[in-house]
C-alpha cells in the first residue's frame, strides 16, 4: 500500500470510527461506511489537512469512495 | 378545562460528586465536595483554578467513539443521564405513544468548548475560513434534546430552554405545563453543561463571579458562610422523566413524587447582579406557591439557589422570610452546591433531584463548609449547615435564578399511594 492509501485509510478509521478491514479501495463513504453529509465534507477537510492540498467543492462531489480519494490525492501530489 | 397531574417516574445524574443517582445521592448525604483543581487544561495563569469537574468519568463506556465525537460534552453529559432516567423509569419504547414523548431540556451556554476551540483554530490560521461541519451543529445549547430524541425516537415536543443558572428549571415547568395541558404523555426534562473551558473559567473569572479560594478548592464553595467569596463552576446533567399521572398508573410505574406547580419571575433589575431586596425572588416563590394551590406554611424544605456568592446568597435568605414570614424558620433550607459546584443550565435539574431524593429517604442533604456566621444572615432560619438532617417532608421547593435577572421555582410533593 501506498504512502498516500495507508494515510488516507488512517483518516478515515478514524473519524468514521469504522474497522480498518472494512476501509477497502471499493468502499463507499455513504453507502458502506456509515457517513453522513457532514462527516463526509469532514473527512474531506481532512484530507486537505494532511496532505496540503486543496479540493474544490465540485470536485470534492465526486470523491465517494476510498479510492477515488487516493486517485485525486496521488494526481494532487503529483 | 381540568388540569393532568404530572409525577416523577425517572431519575439520572452525572454530577461532580457522583456518575449515577446511587453515586450522587451516597455522596450528598457524606457531604462529599466535588471541587479540585482543574485537570482539563492549564489553568496556572487564571485567578481561579480549581472547579467541580466530574471524576473517571470515560464517554466510551457510554457512547460509541464515532457517535461521541459528533457530540459537545455537554451534549454527551445529557445522554448519560436520559439513558440512566429512560431506564429508570422503565418506559417501554416499543410501547409508548413515541408522538407523545418530548424532550425539553435546558443548558445555560451549550458547547462552549466548541466554539472555543473551533476559534481557536481559526485564529491559528491564516485567515483561510476552515471550520468543521460539525462546529454549528455541536454547538448550538439545542443539540442535546435533539440527539436525545433521535436515540430514542421521541417525536413530541423538542427544544431547549436558555436562561442561564435557571435553564433546567425552566424546561422542567414547560413539561409540567404541556402535560398538564393534556400535549404529552411523558417528557423527558433536565439540563446539561460543560462549560469547565479557558473560555468559561476566564469569562466568569472576569465577571468576578468566582471563588478565587485556591489553597483550599474543597472548602471553596461554602454557601451562607461569612467568608464566602463567589461560587465554583461544576459541570454534569440531571434528567428528570416527568409523566401523566394516569399514563405512570396504568403501566405500574415507581412513582417519585408529584411536580404540583412552578413559579417564574424576572428580576428587571441588572444584567448580573441579584436585586438586593430580592423583588424578583420573592415573586418567583409566590408564582409557584400560587401555581401549585399550596400555602406558604405547607413548605417543608427548600433547595436554595444558594451559589456562595455574597450577593445572592443573602437576598435570597431574606427573600424567603419575606414570603413564608414566621414559618421560614420551620423549613428545611439547604444549598447542595455546597458540594456539587455550580452546574449552570443543570443546576435546576440536580438541585431538584436532590429534592425528591430527600423527600424518598427523609434526609436532607447538609450545606457543607459553614464555619463563618454571618451577621447579614437570620440565625433562626434552619440552612441544615454541615450534617444532614432527619425530616419528613410532604412538600419541597427548589429555586434557581440566571443572570439576566430570570428567576424560576419548581415544587415537588409527596405522593402517598
Amino acid at each position: 500500500m501506498s504512502d498516500i492509501a495507508s494515510r488516507v485509510k488512517a483518516i478515515i478509521v478514524d473519524k468514521l470510527g469504522v474497522d480498518d478491514n472494512e476501509v477497502t479501495t471499493e468502499a463507499s463513504f455513504t453507502n458502506d461506511l456509515g457517513a453522513d453529509s457532514l462527516d463526509t465534507v469532514e473527512l474531506i477537510m481532512e484530507f486537505e489537512k494532511e496532505f496540503d492540498i486543496q479540493i474544490p467543492d465540485d470536485q470534492a462531489e465526486n470523491i465517494g469512495t476510498v479510492g477515488q480519494a487516493i486517485s485525486y490525492i496521488e494526481e494532487a501530489k503529483k | 378545562m381540568q388540569l393532568k397531574r404530572v409525577v416523577v417516574t425517572g431519575l439520572g445524574a452525572l454530577t461532580p460528586i457522583g456518575n449515577n443517582i446511587e453515586e450522587y445521592w451516597n455522596a450528598l448525604i457524606n457531604g462529599v465536595s466535588g471541587a479540585a483543581p482543574v485537570t482539563y487544561y492549564d489553568a496556572a495563569k487564571f485567578k481561579t483554578r480549581f472547579a467541580c469537574e466530574l471524576k473517571g468519568f470515560k464517554v466510551n463506556d457510554y457512547i460509541d467513539r464515532k457517535e461521541a465525537r459528533r457530540m459537545d460534552r455537554f451534549t454527551q453529559y445529557g445522554i448519560v443521564a436520559s439513558d440512566e432516567a429512560i431506564a429508570d423509569a422503565n418506559l417501554n419504547l416499543d410501547e409508548v405513544n413515541k408522538l407523545r414523548v418530548g424532550v425539553i431540556w435546558g443548558a445555560g451556554i451549550g458547547g462552549l468548548e466548541t466554539f472555543q476551540n473551533e476559534v481557536l483554530n481559526f485564529a491559528a490560521g491564516d485567515g483561510t475560513p476552515r471550520f468543521n461541519p460539525f462546529f454549528i451543529p455541536k454547538m448550538i445549547p439545542d443539540i442535546a434534546p435533539g440527539l436525545i430524541s433521535i436515540k430514542n425516537g421521541f417525536m413530541g415536543p423538542n427544544y431547549t430552554t436558555v436562561s442561564a443558572c435557571a435553564s433546567s428549571a425552566n424546561a422542567m415547568i414547560d413539561a409540567l405545563n404541556y402535560i398538564r395541558l393534556g400535549t404529552c404523555d411523558v417528557i423527558v426534562t433536565g439540563g446539561s453543561e460543560a462549560a469547565v473551558t479557558i473560555a468559561g473559567m476566564g469569562g466568569f473569572n472576569a465577571m468576578h463571579a468566582l471563588s478565587t479560594r485556591n489553597e483550599s478548592p474543597e472548602t471553596a464553595s461554602r454557601p451562607f458562610d461569612a467568608e464566602r467569596d463567589g461560587f465554583v463552576l461544576g459541570e454534569g446533567a440531571g434528567a428528570i422523566i416527568l409523566e401523566e399521572y394516569e399514563h405512570a398508573k396504568a403501566r405500574g410505574a415507581k412513582i417519585y413524587a408529584e411536580v404540583i406547580g412552578g413559579g417564574m419571575s424576572s428580576d428587571a433589575h441588572h444584567m448580573t447582579a441579584p436585586h438586593p431586596e430580592g423583588i424578583g425572588v420573592i415573586a418567583v416563590m409566590k408564582n409557584c406557591l400560587e401555581n401549585a394551590g399550596i400555602k406558604p406554611e405547607d413548605v417543608d424544605h427548600i433547595n436554595t439557589h444558594g451559589t456562595s456568592t455574597p450577593l445572592g446568597d443573602v437576598a435570597e435568605l431574606k427573600a424567603i422570610s419575606e414570603v413564608f414570614g414566621d414559618h421560614a424558620k420551620n423549613i428545611n433550607i439547604n444549598s447542595t452546591k455546597s458540594m456539587t459546584g455550580h452546574l449552570l443550565g443543570a443546576a435546576g435539574a440536580i438541585e431538584s433531584i436532590a429534592s425528591i431524593l430527600a423527600m424518598e429517604n427523609g434526609i436532607i442533604p447538609p450545606t457543607i463548609n459553614h464555619s463563618n456566621i454571618d451577621k447579614n444572615i437570620n440565625p433562626d432560619l434552619n440552612l441544615t449547615l454541615n450534617k444532614p438532617q432527619h425530616r419528613e417532608i410532604k412538600i419541597a421547593m427548589s429555586n434557581t435564578f440566571g443572570f439576566g435577572g430570570h428567576n424560576a421555582c419548581v415544587a415537588f410533593k409527596k405522593v402517598d399511594d
